[in-house]
């Protein structure tokens, strides 16, 4: 089975400061990460692999540095990365992100199912990757919790639409994006860090991927107009909504960690 | 003997102290009645929620007068019975004296009122780009219990322990007279330390009303390794390479696969990696990436020379989290795994841990009883839990006691002490008093009568 899966390089630390004047995200001295949502999606990869067997190819889109995110994947049990990077593609909205990581895909090649994070810590759209599969024209399914079945034609998942769960079965070749906690992803493993080569990860520009469209990348191709970004307000208090026992369990819980019982 | 409370002393110590802040009888609930380990077990007969240091000195005097005891509580997290009022009499606690008086960012130091938890502390010096370094595992503590017990925590191997971080203590003493101790300066060589005296006394010398502790600007990386180890010898025998390789580490943590499984299950959230028996979880802060990183390489380089089969890299918060988390939940995954426990916060020369773990796997297998045990393998401080399970109350302690005092033997042996961070309290004393012997202990009653000639403050602790 080959098996694709998405991730973004995203800021480091979560006080992500936005420049008051021009609404733009002070990337400056901030260390970067592989997006936390993404790390689910690479652990039911990984899982699905060591059930299956096959490969796994990771790609992501974006400036050089993210070559250490995909390496990263590979320290974690990826086969190999794919890194979109020109500056062409700089400014994407999520329309044009999905078309650049269609084409890469494409480039690719032969694929079974493309697993992608439910959303970005930075971007937080939770569409790129239903948007990819609309490009793909492929079926794909959000919010995934579980892979419950896969052979070699067909894929069924439980997805979370909050108040229920729901069973969904596809044709292969597909697009799942994994909900967050899905499973406790593994960590990045010095074992494997010493046996990479830095090969494992292939740079693409504009011009290695074929049939590319310009004007449908980066700014060129971003129908969405950024009038301001602003940090969401910091969350106070929970709200729980659940039932009965299920409700007064996590009450308890919620008590006895604080301390107050 | 003591005076036992009555209603003329309950009617005074309201008319210093709120009604509502003074309870007795049966408005004090049982989670007063022992701490955290929960075997010894005695109510006070009047509970004060003290506010101020004022409070705490009339009350001191009025009990000094009247031949009452009294015990100091903080949050209740202790482990060794030394916040439970054996004798009743009064119970003060500090829980509400919880205010951060001042951030001095030109002594380095921060001001704290005693009943400031411990990860309250830690978020406000971080907040302000400043770190508190002792971390006990504990976080729900108070700082006033972290000084009484001198707790130690994760970060010793490279910062020390609490006694290190602090320069100044407000104290009242035992006939409610108040004193200050050391201050914000970095020396002192002006007479007899009572500072460090006052540190690690379990609230037997004074109460403690204000503390100046030191901070340390807050390293920009940390990062840790999960090393996987194909056997507990593989692993615990590892540490003294580590350290002699002059890694310089902040924390080396010892654990086996068996308190993983337990935190999984109470923390009901999977850990990164069970496939192996044993783990050491080393962490390495600094200011610089490249030298965090070349430290971090050259460390799980080394672990793998020693037979590590892999060494797992911690640097996201996420994975902080998934890691330290299911970390800081074993004493609570342990206990909640058995119907009873003791622990032994053993101390033993940080090369003569795997021997002294490998010793009580020895002793379970030849006792029949389950000893899981977890700890800071970096300092030589190990926590290990002595466990119940379905025995009989009998057999139990039969079979406690004989562990117990075999261990401490063994730590004798290898030139350890009885407590490493936890302290003596109720629990302990005997095993004190053995290793320590008659000498030792006289010149600590010694100090105990200077400080305390009614012997009315804690009494019946540490010795």
């Amino acid at each position: 089975m080959k098996i694709i899966v998405c991730v973004k390089q995203v800021p480091g630390t979560s006080n992500v400061e936005v420049d008051p004047v021009t609404g733009v995200l002070k990337r400056d001295g901030l260390c970067a990460k592989l997006n936390p949502y993404d790390l689910f999606a690479l652990e039911t990869g990984f899982r699905l692999k060591e059930k299956s067997g096959g490969e796994i190819t990771t790609i992501s889109m974006g400036p050089p540095q993210a070559k250490e995110s995909l390496l990263e994947t590979v320290y974690m049990g990826a086969d190999n990365g794919v890194l979109l990077s020109d500056r062409a593609f700089a400014g994407a909205d999520v329309q044009a992100t999905s078309y650049a990581l269609k084409t890469g895909v494409e480039k690719i090649g032969k694929y079974d199912l493309i697993i992608c994070g439910k959303q970005t810590t930075d971007g937080d759209t939770a569409q790129v990757g239903p948007e990819l599969a609309e490009q793909l024209g492929i079926e794909h399914a959000a919010n995934v919790i579980s892979v419950d079945e896969i052979d070699g034609e067909y894929i069924t998942v439980t997805v979370n639409l909050d108040s229920v769960y729901q069973t969904q079965k596809m044709k292969l070749p597909c697009l799942i994006t994994i909900e967050k906690d899905a499973c406790t992803p593994r960590l990045p493993s010095f074992k494997r860090k010493f046996a990479t080569s830095p090969d494992a990860v292939v740079v693409y520009t504009a011009k290695d991927l074929d049939n590319l469209d310009a004007e449908r990348c980066g700014l060129k191709g971003s129908p969405t107009q950024v009038e301001r970004i602003f940090p969401p307000e910091a969350g106070g208090d929970r709200v729980i909504f659940n039932s009965g026992d299920e409700l007064s369990d996590k009450l308890f819980d919620i008590l006895s960690e604080k301390k107050f019982l | 003997m003591y005076n036992k409370i009555n209603s003329a002393d309950i009617s005074y110590l309201k008319s210093i102290i709120d009604d509502e802040r003074v309870l007795s009888g049966v408005q004090i609930t049982e989670d007063y009645s022992h701490d955290e380990l929960g075997d010894i077990k005695s109510y006070p007969d009047v509970l004060i929620k003290v506010k101020s240091e004022d409070e705490i000195a009339l009350v001191m005097k009025y009990a000094n007068e009247h031949n009452i005891p009294v015990v100091v509580r903080g949050s209740g997290t202790g482990l060794v019975g030394a916040a439970v009022a054996i004798n009743g009499g009064i119970m003060l606690e500090t829980t509400s004296m919880n205010r951060i008086l001042e951030l001095d960012e030109e002594n380095l130091t921060v001001t704290v009122e005693p009943g400031v938890l411990l990860m309250d502390l830690a978020e406000f010096a971080e907040s302000h780009d400043f770190l508190y370094p002792p971390d006990p595992g504990e976080k729900s503590a108070t700082i006033g219990g972290n000084i009484s017990t001198n707790a130690g925590g994760m970060r010793a191997v490279k910062y020390g322990v609490t006694r290190d971080y602090v320069r100044g203590l407000r104290v009242v003493l035992p006939n409610g007279e108040i004193e200050e101790l050391g201050g914000k300066i970095v020396k002192n060589s002006t007479g007899y330390s009572l500072l460090n005296l006052m540190i690690g006394s379990e609230g037997t010398l004074g109460i403690i009303t204000k503390a100046i502790l030191k901070l340390i600007p807050l390293p920009k990386i940390t990062e840790s390794l999960l090393v996987p180890f194909p056997s507990v010898t593989k692993g615990i025998r590892a540490v003294p390479e580590i350290i002699k390789s002059k890694a310089s580490l902040t924390a080396i943590e010892f654990f086996e696969r068996e308190a993983i499984l337990f935190s999984e299950s109470y923390l009901g959230k999977k850990f990164p990696d069970t496939s192996s028996p044993a783990y050491l979880l080393l962490t390495v802060d600094g200011n610089d990436r490249e030298v965090v990183d070349n430290e971090l390489t050259s460390v799980a380089k080394l672990c793998m020379e020693l037979g590590a089969a892999d060494a797992f890299i911690v640097d996201t918060d996420e994975r902080k989290d998934s890691v330290w988390k299911a970390r800081g939940a074993f004493l609570e995954a342990i206990k909640a795994s058995t119907t009873e426990m003791d622990e032994c916060d053993v101390v033993v020369p940080r090369n003569k841990v795997a021997e002294f773990i490998e010793y009580t796997h020895g002793l379970a297998e030849e006792l029949g009883i389950r000893i899981p045990s977890f700890g800071h393998a970096g300092d030589g401080n190990l926590h290990v839990y002595v466990c119940r399970d379905e025995l009989g109350s009998e057999k139990w302690q039969e079979l406690l006691a004989l562990a117990f005092s075999k261990m401490y033997k063994k730590a004798e042996e290898l030139s350890g002490l009885v407590s490493g961070e936890h302290g003596i309290g109720f629990a302990k004393k005997q095993y004190m008093h053995d290793l320590y012997g008659d000498t030792q202990i006289e010149l600590m009653r010694g100090i105990k009568k200077v400080f305390d000639p009614n012997n009315i403050l804690n009494p019946g602790k540490l010795f």
